[in-house]
């Protein structure tokens, strides 16, 4: 592992959180640019050096990020980037795993045990607080305590009309997206999740899959966040967001009552089949294993199966991605083994938080 | 970006959601390979999301300021209404205000509100005393020249250099 990149614990893994059954995490994203300066389509490559340097120099200055160290993207290998991004350190495209395979310069992560900023993504400043379970208010606190820390420290481009000023017009305002990251296998089994998520675009709401903008749905699990950021206050836009899911979670819980109902057997046979695949496969990618926690989930929250401990299946969405696949049996990303490693951390963890159950 | 699921060579254009027995999947696909498989999209595919809403912005409809024929360049980037029409994305903070009236425009669409009712954002770097306002844009300057050297951008360097000749003169 690079020695320039701290090897931080993910709190948000821990299942600990409110409603941890249903909702895994809860994301606050705060984008802030620096006032006077070109945004991301048109600064160079010395402008987006300055902004590191700008930041890196308040950050020092702000007690609660004593913590917190600056990684530069642009200086590490793919691996390791890839690494980042699949504990949700960074975005896709700040990491540089674009198709186009490059790394902008200038492109880097403040990591702090609360919090991630990206620096010279879409906008020059991204501020991510990440929380178990579903935790709006506590997300939204991690990433506002920073915010105030900075802007006292930094100049934002702020509009007395518009708010805070971003590349994107669609997250001008507030810059606040929150999103919450839930598993929702009983709405797509009974067939009615395309009705709420045709509900929820009506009342402002957008969702993603796992990785986030233009992600595919994987392992069941959505993430549910707000389409505008202009025209309501943090606290307004929080709460609609909070009102929806919580409506969404009583939709899950009801369409699991229905599958109990009406479909004991099939569900008893699906979850024990994906219990059993994950303690016994040999080989796996990536998108079955998630399929399959997505189904030992379901089993362990309705009862059906051994009470395996939620921070395993949260921390196995992460372990079981390639790069730390790859870390974790000192190989390569191009190794053709990596499916026979990944089964092989699977039926370990299981085995392991699972035993004598 | 993504790129096109069938082509694996351009960028998808239409994300189609379908669920297939108990799987909810997303497909991304590029214009041509979308229409090749029967998923009907508008004639001209949008190069952004937010380019069918731009390709309107400024043409026909209400009379609007020179910069909105897309021709004005903002005075501090440089960038112009079609340059952000063509990627989507604004410029610099300058350019809020010199697009401000098709950008509100297209806000109201967009966003369905143009003003701002969260948080307010006092600036530490906008101070009432004229002798600190000069003292922070000194200290700006520096940091700039002092970078532009480190990369060795020579030209630029001398640029601020004689600006803060000029205002320590």
């Amino acid at each position: 592992m690079d020695p320039l990149v701290p090897e931080r614990a993910t709190p948000w893994l821990s299942g600990d959180g409110p409603m941890s059954h249903l909702v895994l995490s809860t994301r606050v994203r705060l984008a802030r640019n620096l006032a006077e300066r070109a945004f991301w389509g048109r600064n160079t490559p010395l402008d987006r050096e300055s902004v590191v340097r700008t930041v890196e120099a308040a950050v020092r200055d702000i007690p609660e990020l004593n913590d917190a160290s600056t990684v530069r993207l642009d200086g590490l290998p793919r691996l390791t980037r890839l690494w980042l991004h699949e504990r949700q350190t960074v975005s896709r495209e700040l990491a540089g795993l674009e198709a186009s395979g490059k790394v902008r310069s200038g492109a880097a992560v403040v990591i702090a045990p609360s919090l991630s900023v990206m620096l010279n993504e879409e906008d020059h400043l991204r501020l991510q607080g990440l929380r178990s379970g579903f935790a709006l208010e506590a997300a939204y606190a991690d990433t506002d305590v920073v915010d105030q820390a900075l802007g006292q420290r930094l100049s934002f481009a702020f509009h007395p009309e518009f708010g805070y000023l971003t590349s994107c017009p669609t997250n001008v305002g507030t810059g606040l997206r929150a999103s919450v990251l839930i598993h929702l296998p009983g709405l797509v089994l009974t067939r009615e999740i395309t009705k709420v998520l045709q509900g929820l675009a009506q009342v402002g709401l957008t969702y993603r899959g796992l990785y986030g903008e233009g992600s595919e749905v994987l392992g069941n699990l959505f993430q549910l966040s707000n389409q505008t950021t202009l025209g309501k206050s943090e606290g307004e836009l929080l709460d609609h967001l909070g009102r929806l899911v919580r409506q969404v979670m009583e939709y899950e819980e009801r369409a699991r009552d229905v599958l109990r109902r009406d479909a004991p057997n099939a569900l008893d046979d699906k979850v024990w089949r994906a219990w059993g695949l994950l303690r016994h496969a040999r080989s796996m990618s990536f998108e079955e294993t998630l399929n399959l926690l997505s189904g030992v989930r379901l089993g362990q929250g309705m009862g059906i199966l051994p009470d395996v401990p939620l921070h395993t299946l949260n921390r196995l969405l992460v372990l079981a991605q390639n790069a730390h696949v790859a870390r974790a049996a000192g190989t390569d990303l191009d190794d053709d083994l990596l499916p026979v490693h990944r089964a092989q951390i699977v039926r370990q963890m299981l085995d392991h938080d699972g035993e004598g159950r | 970006m993504t790129t096109c699921q069938a082509c694996h060579e351009r960028e998808a254009a239409v994300h189609l959601t379908q669920i297939v027995g108990d799987q909810v999947t997303t497909l991304h696909l590029c214009g041509k390979c979308a229409a090749e498989r029967g998923v009907e999209t508008q004639a001209e595919v949008a190069q952004t999301p937010l380019g069918a809403f731009l390709a309107t912005m400024g043409k026909g409809g209400a009379p609007l300021a020179a910069a909105a024929a897309g021709a004005e360049a903002c005075p501090e980037c440089g960038a112009t209404l079609q340059d952000f029409r063509a990627s989507g994305k604004v410029g610099c903070p300058i350019c809020w205000t010199a697009f401000e009236r098709p950008l509100r425009d297209l806000l109201r669409r967009l966003q369905g509100a143009v003003r701002h009712t969260g948080e307010t954002y006092a600036d530490p770097g906008a101070p009432t005393d004229p002798v600190e306002v000069v003292a922070r844009e000194r200290a700006s300057l520096r940091e700039r020249l002092r970078v532009s050297i480190e990369m060795e951008q020579f030209e630029l360097a001398a640029e601020l250099r004689d600006r803060l000749r000029a205002m320590e003169a």
